[in-house]
């Protein structure tokens, strides 16, 4: 009882870090059949603005604040990545929809390119960068609509990126002056320490779990049912849900479809930026960090059956569990006695590159079966 | 892709073919040997390249596991190169299984100890291998985004599994190749390089002549159907299956030869070649030389990585930033890549821009010249 509570609470875990992960892969590529190969550089994005939101919260003024950092960093990094992820929406994506290879290959350029940046800017101006990009973004949507409709606009609009380009360089060169561990740039990997109530671990059912991964499972289980009713419940998810199922019509009936792009993708990546933080505690933050866990988010959409929330979850947690089972080579403990053969096959398999391997095999083994994954989308279509 | 031929007069071919063969032969005395090392192995990296724009520009299956097939032709090789110099080693066999406690050869490098063997066995288990996977994804029609996504996880399952056997193909460290001997020469001598560059060339242009073979006829049409439109080709009565497979397994074959060429040239295989970004980077190669030409495949190959080697040298750090750019340069402006941008119209739009050239009116809009993907 307990080996197998202990299980399936170390699949779970596993699990959760793969669905957050791959939430806003499923809802962009699900949703927009676009592939996004920079999700994973999203993820990253969002485990440095852990970083930096801890160090900025070590400093005198917030520091009576310290224990709360986590909290504040996941909504942060939910922006940060969301501004980027528009951001790359505005440029190059939207010339590529209906074109999924050319965006694969575009957002891997993207993905090299925001690796880079980590690695030779200064995360401070970093900071200042994303700043600017918001206020850029988002400042012209909030003017009123007389100025709005006037055929000045493009000049409001104008001045208020030089604002926000003025804004973003003074925000950085005060967070470099007063922080100086982002005042150089860095390719080695940082560490983000868990605030103390985060750290040690609770009993449940006479099992100990550490407070990390069960803080894991709740951004998990917050995200994807603040998604779920996204979906469902709000004007904005209903237009979402229109536009996927048919373009053309729901543009005819006065939904801005364009709107609905920027929207999803800023959503889809500001999931990437909470997956991020989730990672940022899970161990240490490099520029590589993303390029961990993408291929396991692919499996676990292409598993799931595509703009499927549920079977994203499923995958996901099936994927942990078998992780777990395998790579712990557990299966000899639940059933010690086994035929030699077996359990040296078992035995085998029992790292966690050796279960990589199994599970990628199992997975294409599966898809022998149901090629369209686990809840496959409805219809009669020669194409899919 | 509406590419207009241009026909060259036939002295003119020939003369370049001329001094193509007399570049090859003068190479090794012009070039520093570390400049000839790095076109050789550049070269062979063109093989794969081809082989990439066949299933790719041609057929429409964007693999992005090209690495595997790459890196089993590379240690087909580089074992038989191990396993026959490794007679002053204990047990006759190569020195690293020592380390890690094995005192026989396993079973599968047995037939490895033939020369006969390894010459079939570098393009052709590459290719068995590709037909395995593709017959498997292809059966079940994955195609598309699926397929891509379904080859880089396998790149991963090898990736995986190569790394942590230690036993058997010496995990993350790989094979050496540079001081073993190959017919009584070292292979990382000067002597031996020069003869793999030759050999590399020769190979280079004799790909390129299969490849269009291949792409030629009915067969060659099929697989640019399949590319524009599947299901009528299926409905046409062909089965886009068998010729995906097998176009697949020829592309895995190209892999094999180039990952040993590239092996005995770089004097070391090892995982690494199965790693991600690897492979993608062949995707680019042929996308930026231009994907649906085979000329323009070589042409990538070598010019981006020679173009990598340079702008590594001088500035480590942009090279990323160089790299990505090109992807969505050559994704958003040039789709059809410099080679195919050239041969379209794209020099004379280029001319008319700059009121260089007088603009010839045409149909506003003739769809069957501006559709992309219209080759013929």
């Amino acid at each position: 009882m307990e080996l197998l509570l202990d299980s399936l609470f170390n699949g779970v875990a596993i699990g959760s870090v793969l669905l957050v992960a791959a939430l806003g892969l499923a809802i962009v590529f699900g949703l927009m059949g676009v592939i996004n190969l920079a999700h994973g550089e999203l993820m990253m994005l969002g485990a440095y603005t852990t970083y930096v939101t801890q160090l900025i919260f070590k400093l005198p003024i917030l520091k009576p604040f310290y224990n709360s950092y986590i909290i504040v960093s996941i909504f942060l990094a939910f922006i940060v990545s969301g501004v980027v992820g528009i951001l790359l929406e505005k440029t190059i994506i939207r010339k590529l929809y209906g074109s999924p290879l050319e965006t694969l290959l575009a957002t891997w350029g993207v993905s090299l390119i925001l690796q880079q940046f980590v690695r030779s800017v200064p995360l401070a101006y970093g900071t200042g960068l994303i700043i600017s990009l918001l206020i850029g973004l988002f400042l012209p949507t909030t003017f009123p609509s007389k100025i709005k409709e006037s055929i000045n606009f493009k000049y409001f609009k104008f001045s208020s990126w030089i604002f926000a380009a003025l804004t973003g360089v003074l925000t950085g060169s005060v967070i470099s002056s007063s922080v100086s561990k982002l005042s150089r740039a860095s390719a080695r990997n940082v560490d983000v320490t868990a605030p103390s109530w985060m750290r040690g671990q609770v009993e449940i059912i006479g099992t100990a779990f550490p407070k990390t991964r069960l803080m894991i499972i709740v951004i998990t289980l917050i995200s994807v049912i603040a998604i779920t009713l996204f979906l469902n419940q709000s004007a904005w998810g209903m237009r979402i849900r229109a536009v996927t199922q048919n373009r053309q019509m729901s543009d005819c009936l006065g939904i801005s479809t364009e709107k609905v792009d920027i929207i999803t993708f800023g959503i889809g990546s500001g999931l990437a930026g909470v997956a991020g933080v989730a990672v940022s505690l899970l161990g240490s933050v490099g520029p590589n960090v993303g390029g961990n866990y993408i291929v396991g988010c692919f499996m676990v959409v292409v598993l799931g059956g595509v703009g499927n929330l549920l079977g994203t979850v499923l995958a996901s947690f099936g994927i942990g569990i078998m992780t777990d089972l395998i790579g712990a080579g557990r299966l000899l403990s639940i059933w010690p006695d086994m035929p030699l053969p077996l359990s040296n096959t078992i035995n085998f398999f029992a790292t966690t590159s050796m279960a990589r391997v199994m599970i990628f095999a199992l997975i294409v083994i599966f898809l022998q079966f149901k090629p369209t994954g686990l809840f496959p989308q409805k219809g009669r279509m020669v194409e899919n | 892709m509406s590419l207009t031929k241009i026909k060259f007069d036939k002295k003119i071919v020939l003369s370049f073919w001329i001094i193509l063969i007399a570049l090859i032969i003068a190479a090794p005395t012009l070039l520093p040997v570390f400049r000839l090392n790095l076109l050789g192995r550049y070269l062979s990296l063109s093989i794969v390249a081809l082989g990439v724009d066949l299933i790719w520009g041609y057929t429409g299956l964007l693999s992005l596991g090209q690495g595997i097939f790459f890196a089993l032709g590379g240690y087909c090789a580089a074992m038989y190169l191990q396993i026959t110099s490794s007679s002053e080693f204990p047990n006759n066999i190569p020195e690293f299984f020592a380390l890690y406690g094995v005192e026989k050869l396993p079973f599968f490098w047995e037939p490895f100890r033939s020369p006969v063997f390894t010459f079939f066995a570098i393009w052709i288990i590459p290719a068995l291998v590709a037909g395995l996977i593709g017959f498997l994804v292809f059966r079940n029609r994955i195609k598309g985004v699926y397929f891509s996504i379904l080859t880089q996880a396998s790149l991963l399952v090898f990736f995986n599994f190569f790394n942590g056997q230690q036993k058997l193909i010496n995990g993350t460290n790989g094979l050496k190749t540079d001081v073993t001997q190959l017919l009584g020469q070292m292979v990382g001598s000067e002597y031996m390089q020069r003869i793999f560059f030759w050999i590399t060339a020769v190979l280079v242009i004799a790909a390129w002549f299969f490849a269009k073979w291949v792409v030629k006829g009915r067969f060659g049409n099929i697989l640019i159907g399949i590319r524009d439109d599947e299901p009528r080709v299926r409905f046409t009565g062909y089965n886009p299956v068998i010729f995906k497979t097998i176009i697949f397994s020829i592309a895995g074959g190209l892999a094999g030869i180039s990952g040993a060429l590239y092996t005995v040239q770089s004097g070391i295989v090892s995982p690494q070649f199965m790693t991600v970004p690897f492979s993608i980077e062949m995707v680019i190669w042929v996308a930026v030389g231009g994907r649906g030409t085979l000329l323009g495949a070589i042409l990538g190959a070598v010019f981006i990585n020679y173009a990598k080697s340079l702008v590594s040298e001088a500035l480590p750090a942009s090279w990323m930033f160089i790299q990505g750019g090109l992807f969505i340069l050559v994704v958003t402006a040039l789709p059809e890549g410099v080679l195919g941008w050239i041969q379209g119209d794209g020099l004379r739009n280029l001319l008319q821009r700059f009121g260089l050239k007088r603009k010839i009116e045409t149909y506003p809009s003739l769809e069957v010249n501006n559709k992309e993907g219209n080759n013929e």
